[in-house]
């Protein structure tokens, strides 16, 4: 400590300017400290790459019916923009849906209602149970995936769930998104955003439903008490779709 | 050994049908690539409709292929002596039958190309993994059964060898009928008794195809079919078309039994269009009381043709069955919201519409074509025309006089 005091002093003036320098540094590297700091609060839940999904985890979806507007299609557009679905299809029939807006109307008393309706992500999904391949597969955080590399393309999945969730790409795709591989002749549905949902962000359609002021839309982890989904799910009634089949569901709803 | 020189006309003849059965062939694979190139855009199928044409004659072909092979398990397993001679074509067609329905069914997938990624993964709780493991074993045990038919040194285990291969068909029909049997999304299927359902349609479709395979080759060789053998093999026709009708009967009132199902059966039998049409039409008239009727008229099954008419009135009721029940099964919509209408821009709530397309209908008929081309070469080669033996019949008692 000493010695380097002596230099400091022996420096004069040359020594005044480098500490001006080293401060400069240092300020400077202060606030690139704090910039990604202040992104940190939002991946402070990302998992660090190389580490698996954690089954102490159930990501889940609440949608509130009561708010979600017929008409409204703001998280269908997220997603097909997130998720680089913007293949022009010659017949609507063939082209994928990972979430689509669903009007009901009760037959008798004529009550009508408005979701958005996506891959349920089962606890028991049947699509991996019949899936011959492998590449239907549930992550251990619940997440009902495809591997895009592995799909033969058989649709004995599309068969199996009960949702209409899943769709096959009858052509050939550009200007994907990285982050979310597609292809010609393999099944695909809604991933709950699985790339940002690992770098801590919500899904898109959950995120551009609340930003647009509709809050229709919660996600988080079912398992964990103090989660608002949690709380929410354990404070209302919610529906879950063909609960008769028992598949455990990852989303449910509220107000039908 | 002595081997008997084919004529020149059988040469031709061979050659003829060779070519055109090689011709229908290409046609399904180009058809095949032709689809994987452009995908499944240039074909009738959609996302609510995504198992088409190619998939009723692949199970179409699947299901026929256990059935065919009855007519050996017969001779084999129940000591029919009359169908010993046909245990060879029939154990012959039952390999053939079941690579030409797997070659529609591999041809039509997503991405053919990673089929062996199916073949080397096992999933247990997948029937379409199960498949992974009966098709094989099937080809298998029925090689093996036609092994210790045509090899005299191997006689002596042939019993066992097609006992074998009879509980492995059923098994392997069994696992054909649940393809659908398991699936609890759909109206249309999860019922336990598709499963036999789909066993005894393999017998009736089975049967059928090898009468009209025998029948041709024995016109082929200028032989006809001994009168009393007709008769046994027509009656077995008949018996099986019936109990399918039985099975198909109580597939719907069990489906009508249930009040969530009706709406389903109302658009099956009644109001779906193409359906009833095909139901009523091509598998209840066309496929089911016009064979009867063919077959058990006391007068006409003994015209000739009559039999083989009925055979192939058979399959057309069986390949219009299929569509009814695997693309009627998909165009109805699945039920999510009891008692709710549904509407939505991916066609929730609505009947699905599917034509199939000239791709997916070649696929299908180049199937039937991969099959018949082996058929020519498989009977030439190895020589399997069905000869009775006047002795063994009346030693058999058929015939009387």
């Amino acid at each position: 400590m000493s010695e380097r005091n002596q230099t400091e002093q022996d420096s004069g003036n040359g020594g005044a300017s480098r500490r001006n320098f080293i401060g400069a540094v240092a300020a400077a590297g202060g606030l690139a400290a704090i910039a990604p700091g202040i992104h940190l609060v939002q991946v402070s839940q990302a998992r660090p790459a190389g580490e698996g999904a954690s089954k102490a985890v159930r990501w889940g979806m609440l949608i509130d019916t009561t708010k979600c507007a017929s008409g409204c299609n703001d998280c269908v557009k997220a997603c097909a923009t997130e998720n680089g679905i913007n293949e022009t299809v010659k017949d609507a029939r063939q082209g994928s849906q990972w979430i689509r807006k669903i009007d009901i109307k009760e037959v008798k008393t004529g009550t009508t209602h408005s979701l958005p309706m996506m891959c349920q992500h089962c606890a028991n999904p049947p699509c991996v149970d019949v899936c011959p391949t492998g590449a239907s597969m549930k992550r251990a955080d619940g997440i009902v995936l495809v591997d895009r590399h592995i799909c033969i393309g058989c649709r004995y999945c599309m068969l199996a769930c009960p949702y209409k969730a899943r769709s096959f790409v009858h052509q050939a795709l550009t200007e994907q998104n990285p982050e979310v591989p597609r292809g010609q002749g393999c099944v695909e549905s809604c991933t709950f955003c699985v790339h940002r949902i690992d770098k801590g962000q919500q899904p898109a359609c959950v995120e551009t439903c609340t930003q647009a002021g509709h809050n229709a839309m919660l996600f988080g982890d079912l398992n964990d008490p103090n989660s608002e989904i949690a709380r929410r799910v354990a404070q209302v009634t919610t529906t879950q779709v063909r609960a008769d089949l028992k598949l455990d569901l990852g989303v449910r709803y509220q107000g039908i | 050994m002595k081997i008997e020189q084919y004529t020149p006309a059988e040469e031709r003849l061979f050659y003829v049908l060779l070519a055109l059965g090689g011709l229908v062939s290409a046609i399904g694979l180009a058809a095949a690539y032709y689809m994987e190139h452009f995908g499944h855009a240039v074909t009738g199928m959609t996302n609510q409709v995504f198992w088409g044409l190619p998939h009723v004659f692949g199970i179409f072909l699947i299901v026929a292929a256990s059935g065919v092979l009855n007519v050996a398990s017969i001779g084999s397993v129940f000591g029919k002596k009359v169908y010993k001679p046909r245990a060879p074509l029939s154990g012959l067609l039952a390999i053939i039958m079941l690579a030409a329905g797997l070659a529609i069914i591999m041809l039509d997938l997503g991405r053919a190309d990673r089929v062996l990624i199916a073949a080397t993964h096992v999933n247990l709780t997948s029937v379409f993994g199960w498949n992974m493991i009966l098709y094989p074993v099937f080809f298998g045990l029925v090689g093996l059964y036609l092994w210790t038919l045509m090899d005299r040194r191997m006689n002596a285990y042939y019993k066992a060898a097609g006992f074998s291969a009879f509980i492995w068909r059923l098994v392997m029909t069994t696992g054909t009928g649940s393809i659908f049997g398991f699936v609890v999304a759909r109206q249309a299927y999860q019922s336990a008794i598709l499963a036999p359902m789909f066993i005894i349609m393999s017998f009736a479709w089975g049967l059928a195809v090898f009468l009209l395979v025998q029948r041709s080759m024995y016109s082929w060789n200028n032989m006809v079919l001994h009168p009393a053998v007709r008769q046994r093999l027509k009656n077995l026709l008949g018996t099986f078309i019936a109990a399918v009708l039985y099975f198909v009967i109580v597939y719907h009132l069990t489906n009508l039994y249930y009040a969530k199902q009706v709406a389903f059966e109302h658009f099956i039998l009644v109001s779906g269009g193409i359906y009833p049409v095909l139901f009523w039409g091509g598998y209840v008239l066309l496929g089911t009381l016009l064979p009867l009727f063919l077959l058990y008229h006391p007068a006409i099954w003994k015209k000739s043709g009559a039999v083989s008419v009925a055979a192939a009135l058979t399959i057309v009721g069986g390949l219009c069955q299929l569509y009814v029940f695997i693309i009627g099964g998909q165009a109805f919509p699945l039920e999510m919201f009891p008692g709710m209408e549904v509407t939505s821009s991916f066609f929730d709530g609505a009947i699905g519409t599917y034509v199939p397309s000239l791709p997916e209908i070649l696929l299908s008929v180049g199937g039937l074509g991969i099959g018949f081309t082996l058929t020519v070469v498989g009977v030439r080669v190895l020589r399997f025309l069905p000869q009775d033996d006047l002795a063994m019949l009346t030693d058999a008692g058929y015939l009387h006089d």
